[in-house]
């Protein structure tokens, strides 16, 4: 799927997820798990802000040299005898992964969790060319057995599914006829996946990072899938957002203890897989080819601007699992593939701000990504910034508001207009007050008190009771 | 080799102009301010180390076994009977002879009807048939980190990836003598070996324990994709 994978707007979609209380019920017991585990992982080892600041400054320091370090991973990866491909946007991807399974006469692909390939449209491509492809990652699995629900978060994609729903499910597509047991579900998974890996003469997978000075990609995973699919296929095709690099196995390993303990609280996941270039002469099993195919899709654009330090990201989901919001909208509200704060920066930067303006405004700027995030991505400030720019450069902010703040602005600019308008609000608003309360506001209030009341304007204005403790002076 | 690049140079002149300069063609790497990594479990002992390596086995849903090289084979005996004995894949490697295991892969197990095959390229595509059907997978580490309770396996043409990956149930052989903190001294030895003029093997896996997941429900889940039960056996080398 693209990006944006609804066609609603932000208000409907929000309505939808906010009054599913399943998921809104998984969504917090997940929350609260993983920032726990995270919390523990952190504290256990003492120094978490020292970690923070060191990657940090590797993931600052690979974005300043992106250039130098891709033309270093390039060059490495082409003297193991991989191929390296350079695309500019998510059609020359797609296209060329297409190319390549063509011309292995490929039938069936098996594929490991990948957000950029979701962003590249890439299975929909491939299904075009009449390819059979198969993800492989349990979460994402469910949902591709599911019609192709979306994924509501970047590292637990099917965090919105109850195991009852998932029974149903398999049920109804894969002739599952057990318990909704995880372990019964996760065995029929197995078995049934265990046989399309050995079928398969595609694997693709996506990048955790991708190490510059050996020209090596890694995986991360706790399933196993990825191994499987980079062990298996003949052809193994990689696709990478083009900021994955870091300079050598040196940085690489922080990020990943950083990435395993934000993601999940563990040390490390149960696979950490370095692969470089396609088998060595003699292997037997690792693909005969590999080809990596290095992705901008607007990537590029965010480099030199006020949004750079977005890219740092390495897709813990840390951020997504403190969020307030999140917490109550879930993870398909945001209408991206990115999901919580990092979806509500990022989106609005590759997708857009016509399908992606609503984002950074469905937060609190409480600033708990802020602290949440491994590498020290400003997240609330980038927030902050896109609602500038929306509002100021851009001018997109709703017409109500517009209004609102104009009315405000001549009002308050003039003695007599604000003096009269202070002292008239309480009896205007009489009508709409009930025990100190308005519960169904006009115009710009309105979206405010559907949700919940708006206390009633005082009778006293705050200038005369100003004036009045100070005794009259 | 024979690898191609393609659309490289707009493609990175893009990002340079971005960062509004030419493109570069050489980076030190700075001196970090900050390395966290190298102050943890400094200086510890093997025998602290093994402890960490305990504690953290259970973390991971690891059986962890304990010998000497003398009771070695009478301690993976027991482990193999215990996951409901063969056919059992192995890495083509020295160790087991040097460990003194000849003895139980090539006479002992095979009386008991045990099936055991080793790796052997010239066998090609068979090897990954065989390691599917097996039972069991087992592989020595080549470096233990203690911290995160994993084992680190380089391949190469006589140690396929499937051993540790397609079989039910995973045995690593841990010389006590490969524990070493964690993961900064594997990816120190790693480039260690960069310097020498060595290359990287195709593949490296970092491996903690069973498979699992948490997908659905957020319930762990042991044994996916990959094997669905793991054991550790460390032995006293040194």
């Amino acid at each position: 799927m693209a990006m944006k994978f609804s066609k609603k707007n932000f208000t409907d979609r929000t309505k939808d997820n906010i009054s599913d209380d399943f998921m809104r019920q998984a969504v917090a017991s997940a929350q609260e798990r993983l920032h726990g585990r995270r919390l523990d992982a952190a504290e256990e080892l003492g120094n978490w802000e020292e970690w923070r600041s060191h990657g940090e400054e590797i993931r600052q320091h690979v974005l300043e040299n992106l250039d130098f370090y891709l033309h270093q991973l390039s060059e490495n990866v082409a003297e193991r005898g991989g191929h390296v491909f350079f695309a500019k946007t998510a059609e020359e991807a797609s296209d060329y992964v297409r190319d390549v399974v063509k011309k292995k006469d490929g039938k069936k692909v098996v594929k490991s969790k990948s957000m950029v390939t979701e962003e590249i449209n890439l299975n929909a491509v491939l299904e075009e060319a009449g390819c059979e492809v198969i993800e492989t990652d349990l979460g994402e699995y469910i949902l591709q057995v599911d019609d192709h629900d979306p994924p509501s978060h970047i590292v637990a994609p099917a965090l919105h599914k109850n195991r009852e729903q998932i029974r149903e499910v398999f049920e109804g597509k894969l002739d599952y006829h057990k318990t909704s047991k995880p372990e019964e579900l996760a065995l029929h998974a197995r078995e049934k996946l265990r046989q399309e890996f050995l079928d398969a003469d595609i694997g693709i997978t996506g990048c955790n990072f991708a190490i510059a000075e050996t020209g090596s990609i890694s995986l991360v995973t706790n399933e196993g899938n990825a191994r499987l699919v980079s062990a298996l296929p003949k052809t193994q095709i990689t696709v990478m957002g083009m900021e994955r690099v870091v300079p050598s196995f040196e940085e690489f390993e922080v990020l990943v203890s950083l990435l395993t303990r934000s993601a999940v609280g563990q040390k490390l996941t149960s696979y950490v897989t370095a692969l470089t270039g396609p088998r060595d002469e003699g292997d037997v099993d690792g693909p005969e080819e590999f080809h990596l195919v290095i992705v901008d899709n607007g990537r590029s654009e965010i480099l030199g601007t006020e949004f750079q330090s977005v890219l740092q990201c390495i897709r813990c989901a840390a951020c997504v699992n403190v969020c307030p919001v999140y917490r109550h909208i879930g993870g398909h509200s945001y209408g991206s593939i990115y999901s919580g704060p990092i979806g509500a920066v990022l989106s609005p930067l590759l997708g857009g701000y016509d399908d992606f303006k609503e984002l950074p405004f469905a937060s609190t700027l409480c600033g708990a990504c802020t602290d949440a995030c491994p590498v020290k991505i400003p997240l609330h400030e980038l927030l902050h910034t896109h609602r500038r720019i929306i509002v100021e450069e851009e001018g997109r902010s709703p017409i109500s508001e517009r209004l609102a703040m104009k009315a405000f602005g001549i009002g308050a600019a003039s003695n007599p207009l604000y003096s009269m308008g202070s002292k008239v609000a309480s009896t205007a608003m009489k009508p709409l007050t009930k025990n100190d309360r308005i519960s169904k506001g006009p115009g710009p209030l309105k979206d405010w008190t559907d949700l919940r009341e708006f206390p009633a304007v005082g009778n006293t204005r705050f200038r005369d009771w100003f004036y009045d403790q100070k005794g009259g002076k | 080799m024979g690898g191609t690049i393609q659309n490289r140079d707009a493609f990175l002149g893009t990002i340079a102009a971005q960062l509004g300069r030419e493109p570069k063609m050489k980076v030190e790497k700075p001196i970090w301010k900050h390395q966290p990594q190298r102050t943890v479990l400094a200086g510890a002992s093997l025998d602290e180390l093994l402890e960490v390596l305990r504690v953290q086995c259970e973390q991971i849903h690891t059986d962890i076994v304990e010998t000497t090289k003398e009771s070695l084979p009478v301690a993976l005996d027991e482990v193999v009977k215990a996951y409901g004995g063969g056919p059992i894949s192995l890495w083509k490697d020295g160790r087991f002879g040097e460990y003194g295991l000849s003895g139980l892969l090539e006479a002992k197990w095979p009386s008991q009807q045990i099936e055991v095959n080793s790796w052997d390229p010239s066998l090609g595509e068979k090897n990954i048939e065989l390691a599917e059907q097996a039972n069991i997978g087992i592989t020595f580490s080549d470096m233990t980190l203690a911290e995160s309770g994993t084992v680190v396996l380089f391949s190469s043409a006589d140690k396929g990836r499937s051993v540790s990956l397609l079989p039910t149930h995973y045995i690593a052989l841990i010389p006590k003598s490969t524990l070493v903190p964690r993961i900064t001294q594997a990816s120190d030895m790693i480039r260690e070996k960069l310097n020498n003029g060595e290359q990287v093997p195709s593949c490296i896996n970092f491996i903690t324990g069973p498979s699992n997941s948490a997908d659905i429900e957020m319930n762990l889940v042991i044994g996916v994709h990959g094997p669905v039960k793991a054991t550790y056996i460390v032995i006293e080398d040194c």
